[in-house]
């Protein structure tokens, strides 16, 4: 086990190199040097030659390089330039960032809830109405773009009907006390239960959409590994021991069928990451998906650099905590 | 059953094989046997009737398109205070968009690019797909090792971030980084798909007997291990053409699309319509909705596909 693990970690470890190198000759091929994409195409020759003797750029290529690594492995990326200009880039990232958790994990958990019930059942009636029209429901999920769900969403629910809030994550009127950066959390630990209140309305919209991309697919893979499960012989053998239904189907076909949803749950979760980007934009909910468009918008580089490399980072990462879990739930994975 | 003597039965074997129809050893390849149920699948017949109309209406466009999608007839209908977007009228039937361009034309013209920017970038997405996975797949070893290792680096971030962060090298956004950013994240996809497929063939029947008989490596790669290979990759770019198109547009809303509008693209449409998203949502609607049938037309084609071919789920 520890083996694998650090297999893994050494693996992970290769992934961020290359990608640090990736993000590098990224800064190298951005349009005008990376001189100009921090102070602008219209600074005097002075400042870029100030920036440039303070980047290093007159240094060899190699040199460069681990200035460069050395500055992101202390957070220094500059400062922001358009998103909130003056402020150091990688603040914006830690400002910006509990917004997507909050929004990431109420998303997944919708995904999951509806996922994986519906899913379960589906299988166990396939060819019912229920199994067809679940099924043709995750296709047309995979089929429409998350930003549309999520327009539909803000003009009928918000718009129209003036259900829920249209945009951001809580209302400015509100005092609210900040602690953890989590809207919801903070107002149930400082006892500000409308603060609570008004960041859990404005976190249904933006999470419902965001959860179409994961729902469909946990859904999918569900019903494909009940469909399975149901199958196998050790189902056959538990039936013919005369074992009741319900410990058939908690006990060998549930917990069996589980396995490659955990995987599904996990790698979805770095999607999630990149649908954040089009659903914050239609939301205008401040987090780091909304930051990297406007980012871009905005020529910000210094922010774009971080929340790209921060962003990729947290994927891998992700991606290892889920092979571990993996490998605990199922003993077989390690010796591959 | 009465007992048959043993000429008989050769008789009896040598008759059905003139007429074509062994019934002992029911031999139906694979295609003949998926084509068979896909004949009848309407999850196929649906997907395949969206395609089909899809194409032919890219193609033809041009010509059934009542107006000119960059001229601007009724620009002197737009009032920006009181009337920024031009209502249906007589030969107008979706009305027009901000700039008095006829919205009907602008969509059915808008097939073309969406089907140039997902058919291009999926055919640069596979031709980079093909050569390293062909690479790994051919080579194993360290070849194998090298280049699934760069697979995987592009595979450790999510796509839709990749193909951003791509876009966002460009000075000045184009529908041809638009193709470039798109292709680049599906090369992955393909490498993998086909290198596993080539691997499995590494020890399969036909390659041993083509290397006994002194075959010469690049003629079993490229005659015996790649067309063998190919079924899986070519159903995988039906469902990769789908996510190409949703993709694409989701980077035009962002701005990395086509800034020229007056070739209209449906993702580009998409995007400018946000300024009057409120007051007049169908101008957000009707190519959202283009981009959901066609995207849904190549998944339920490439889905059944799939399981058609699947061996496993063959009956």
């Amino acid at each position: 086990m520890v083996r694998f693990i650090v297999r893994r970690m050494l693996q992970m470890a290769g992934v961020l190199v290359i990608l640090s190198v990736l993000l590098f000759v990224w800064l190298k091929a951005l349009p005008g040097g990376p001189v100009s994409a921090i102070l602008g195409e219209r600074a005097t020759p002075s400042r870029r030659a100030a920036l440039e003797a303070a980047l290093g750029l007159d240094q060899p290529i190699h040199v460069q390089y681990l200035r460069f690594l050395d500055r992101a492995l202390h957070g220094d990326f500059g400062a922001s330039t358009g998103v909130l200009p003056g402020e150091d880039a990688f603040h914006v990232f830690l400002i910006r960032l509990p917004a997507t958790i909050e929004l990431s994990i109420v998303a997944i958990t919708l995904a999951v809830a509806l996922g994986i019930p519906l899913g379960y059942f589906a299988a166990r009636r396939k060819g019912s109405l229920l199994d067809s029209g679940a099924v043709v429901f995750s296709l047309i999920g995979v089929a429409v773009p998350v930003f549309f769900t999520a327009f539909l969403l803000k003009y009928f629910v918000a718009v129209q009907w003036q259900l829920l809030p249209v945009s951001g994550r809580q209302d400015a009127r509100l005092d609210a006390t900040r602690v953890t950066g989590l809207f919801v959390l903070d107002g149930i630990l400082t006892r500000e239960w409308d603060a609570a209140w008004d960041a859990t309305l404005h976190l249904i919209l933006p999470a419902l959409a965001l959860a179409t991309i994961p729902f469909a697919v946990i859904f999918r893979i569900t019903r494909a590994s009940v469909l399975d499960t149901l199958d196998a012989d050790f189902v056959r053998t538990a039936e013919s021991k005369g074992l009741t239904t319900k410990v058939i189907r908690g006990r060998h076909v549930l917990r069996n069928a589980m396995l490659p949803v955990v995987t599904t749950i996990g790698l979805s979760l770095g999607g999630l990451l990149a649908g954040a980007i089009l659903t914050e934009t239609v939301f205008s909910f401040p987090g780091i998906g909304d930051a990297i468009a406007q980012g871009y918008r905005e020529k910000d580089y210094a922010v774009l650099q971080v929340l790209i490399l921060a962003s990729a980072a947290i994927f891998v990462i992700i991606n290892l905590a889920v092979d571990i879990a993996y490998a605990i739930i199922d003993p077989r994975i390690r010796t591959r | 059953m009465t007992p048959m003597s043993y000429a008989d039965r050769r008789k009896e074997r040598i008759d059905a094989l003139a007429a074509g129809s062994v019934d002992e050893t029911p031999g139906v390849s694979l295609i003949a046997s998926a084509w068979r149920r896909l004949r009848r699948d309407p999850v196929f017949l649906i997907g395949l009737a969206i395609t089909v109309v899809f194409v032919v209406l890219a193609i033809i466009s041009p010509w059934i398109a009542p107006h000119d999608p960059a001229a601007a007839p009724l620009l002197d209908k737009v009032r920006p205070q009181s009337n920024p977007v031009p209502g249906p009228e007589a030969g107008f039937p979706l009305g027009a968009d901000d700039r008095g361009r006829d919205l009907l034309s602008r969509l059915l013209v808008g097939s073309r690019q969406t089907l140039v920017v997902g058919v291009v970038a999926t055919l640069f997405g596979l031709a980079g797909g093909l050569v390293l996975g062909t690479l790994a797949g051919a080579f194993a070893g360290r070849v194998d090792s090298v280049v699934m290792r760069i697979v995987d680096v592009m595979l450790s971030v999510p796509s839709l971030l990749l193909a951003f962060t791509i876009g966002a090298l460009a000075a000045r956004p184009s529908q041809t980084t638009l193709i470039i950013a798109i292709a680049v994240i599906q090369v992955p996809i393909f490498a993998r798909l086909l290198r596993g497929s080539m691997l499995g063939q590494r020890s399969s029947d036909h390659v041993l007997a083509a290397r006994a008989l002194g075959v010469k490596q690049h003629a079993i790669v490229f005659r015996h291990m790649l067309p063998n290979s190919l079924g899986p990759v070519i159903v995988q770019a039906t469902l990769v053409l789908a996510i190409a198109i949703i993709d694409a547009a989701a980077l035009s809303f962002l701005g990395l699309g086509n800034p020229d509008d007056r070739q209209p693209e449906w993702g580009q449409m998409l995007g400018r319509s946000q300024e009057f998203i409120y007051d007049y949502p169908h101008l957000a609607v009707y190519p959202a909705l283009c981009i959901i049938v066609v995207a849904l037309g190549f998944t339920l084609m490439g889905e059944s596909l799939r399981e058609a071919l699947d061996p496993k789920t063959r009956r």
